[in-house]
């Protein structure tokens, strides 16, 4: 190996190494605040590793502040908004795919450049002429403004990508174009599905606007709650971190487990986006 | 449901025998979406523009009031101010991003041990909840106990006071902004990379070209319409951005930090100026296309420019 290759492994090792350290040094920091007492927190020189764990801030943030209901409240809107998109979305991302209708996309298109706030107030007072405020209901409808058009984006793309050849072949066999659609089409687009399936729930649990306007006190879901950890409960910073990192831990954990599909949905739908 | 989703393509086939390939038999595939998005897209927008022609405040009668919404946003300090904090505030984040996205896209482009494991931990930070990652960046920006100020005396600049300041609260959220969105201009340029073959670079090295001028001459001009992509994005994210800024700042110190769209939840929601909120609405979603529209025909020139050299 002569000295220059040697020079631009080292060159290439340096630049990874930058690139990534701010995330890497961000979540770690994360975590350690999130283990430590007050007293390592409020300490300068700041300490990276403490001599005690506080790991009392988990217990402290899973017992209290209704934690596991604000928890289940995330999962019953994510999950049902998430299953019924992908329920209309994907027939409709075939439909689209197959007629070739380009102006049903750039209804998709016009829906992701609408600020989530412009939806915000007329199904407000949608939902509170209805008297469904105080419930899941108002919330599990507005998350579909998130996974609806998600859903239906990743899988026009993806049938525009399956053959059609095998579908008139079962067309001509005398099959119905439900059953082709059922057992020709949707088998082969499972890897689409999981795409859109992933990428409907991140950005649907990552969801704050919507409900810091449409949550009560019962019917918030974690990232409103720890946001009402901010301002109202003036908890100390460790019970604080470990919330934050308690409500972000299944994304991430998706993040690194399924980083193929979120990456081939991402640039999927970037690069058709232009 | 099964049930009647059967019946009907059967009815579809006996009558669909001679004409096989006619569009409208996909519309039953089509129609639940239809009607969710008439109810939950269409139906909203139709209802705001209805609702800016209005004056009304919640628990208040609704009068009618023409354009007087409208005409009330030039005069409005507030809203002026708002529309530069959003114009700064896109500007700023849109550079940045594709500015260090480039790059770690060329380097993430390289072979190297570990690249998928340490290409997940890069994108963490955009799929992240933002409202989790500004608590954090919240205590970091902490003038006396957060991370940031004891990193810079480490190396010898004086303490700053970040999102508590007017003059750098902005560029502060930027650094949040850059540090959340820079992987996902890196994965739009990586796939841009990636359709470039080899034989330019197998050329240029024979004829002696730097590492710079390769990238200069062959990789920039090839990857330009990814990074107008990469930038179109990003330009509307950032124009939308809310839970970032509302979480770490609420638009303060002040209104130091007050986009249009942290003005339009204030009136909408602190106020409940419903007629005034919709028409900020209406305008805020037009200036975005507007701004869509001019990068696109930007694109579209530097494409007429490209097609009138390269010939």
């Amino acid at each position: 190996m002569s000295a220059r290759q040697i020079l631009g492994k080292v060159g290439l090792a340096i630049a990874v190494f930058i690139i990534v350290s701010p995330a890497i040094l961000f979540f770690i920091w994360m975590l350690s605040l999130s283990v430590k007492f007050e007293v390592d927190n409020a300490s300068y020189p700041p300490v990276l590793i403490p001599e005690r764990f506080a790991w009392v801030n988990y217990v402290t943030v899973l017992t209290s502040n209704r934690f596991v209901t604000y928890f289940f409240n995330t999962l019953i809107v994510t999950g049902t908004a998430t299953l019924f998109a992908l329920a209309v979305g994907v027939p409709a991302g075939y439909g689209i795919a197959r007629m070739q209708a380009h102006r049903a996309a750039i209804v998709i298109l016009i829906a992701r450049i609408t600020p989530g706030l412009s939806y915000l107030i007329p199904l407000f007072l949608m939902f509170q002429g209805l008297g469904l405020l105080g419930t899941l209901v108002p919330q599990i409808i507005i998350h579909l403004v998130v996974t609806v058009p998600i859903v239906i984006w990743i899988m026009i793309g993806y049938f525009e990508t399956t053959p059609v050849e095998l579908e008139e072949a079962a067309l001509i066999d005398g099959a119905t174009r439900w059953q082709v659609f059922r057992h020709v089409a949707l088998p082969i687009a499972r890897p689409g599905i999981a795409v859109a399936f992933i990428l409907a729930v991140i950005f649907s649990w990552n969801n704050f606007v919507f409900g810091i306007v449409l949550a009560g006190r019962e019917t918030r879901t974690l990232p409103v709650a720890v946001y009402n950890m901010i301002s109202f409960d003036q908890l100390s910073w460790g019970p604080l971190a470990a919330a934050a990192l308690l409500v972000t831990l299944p994304v991430l954990l998706l993040t690194v487990f399924a980083q193929r599909q979120i990456v081939a949905g991402l640039t999927a739908g970037a690069v058709k986006g232009g | 449901m099964s049930v009647a989703a059967q019946q009907q393509p059967g009815i579809k086939a006996a009558t669909g025998a001679q004409r096989e390939w006619r569009p409208p038999s996909y519309w039953p595939f089509v129609l639940p979406a239809l009607i969710v998005v008439l109810a939950v897209i269409v139906f909203p927008w139709v209802f705001t523009i209805w609702m800016s022609l209005h004056e009304w405040k919640v628990g208040s009668p609704t009068v009618f009031v023409g354009l007087a919404n409208y005409l009330r946003m030039p005069n409005d300090p507030r809203f002026v101010e708002a529309v530069w904090h959003t114009l700064v505030y896109t500007l700023l984040s849109v550079a940045l991003p594709l500015i260090f996205g480039t790059l770690a896209a060329v380097v993430f482009h390289q072979k190297f041990p570990l690249r998928g494991f340490l290409r997940g931990i890069f994108i963490m930070p955009m799929m992240a909840t933002p409202v989790a990652i500004a608590l954090v960046w919240t205590m970091m920006f902490h003038p006396q106990l957060g991370v940031l100020n004891y990193l810079l005396s480490l190396v010898g600049l004086p303490a700053q006071l970040w999102v508590f300041h007017p003059a750098t609260v902005i560029p502060s959220l930027v650094m949040v902004e850059t540090w959340q969105w820079t992987p996902l201009v890196m994965l739009i340029v990586l796939g841009g990379l990636a359709a470039i073959p080899t034989e330019p670079y197998e050329s240029a090295l024979i004829d002696g070209a730097s590492f710079w001028q390769m990238f200069r001459y062959i990789t920039l001009p090839l990857i330009t319409p990814f990074l107008f992509i990469a930038g179109m994005i990003r330009m509307i994210d950032a124009l939308k951005s809310f839970d970032i800024i509302f979480a770490i700042t609420q638009g303060g110190p002040g209104s130091a930090s007050e986009t249009i769209n942290l003005y339009l939840y204030s009136v909408a929601f602190v106020y409940y100026d419903i007629g005034y909120g919709s028409a900020i609405a209406l305008v805020f979603f037009v200036l975005i296309v507007v701004l869509a529209a001019v990068m696109l025909a930007m694109r579209q020139r530097m494409h007429w420019n490209e097609a009138g050299g390269g010939a």
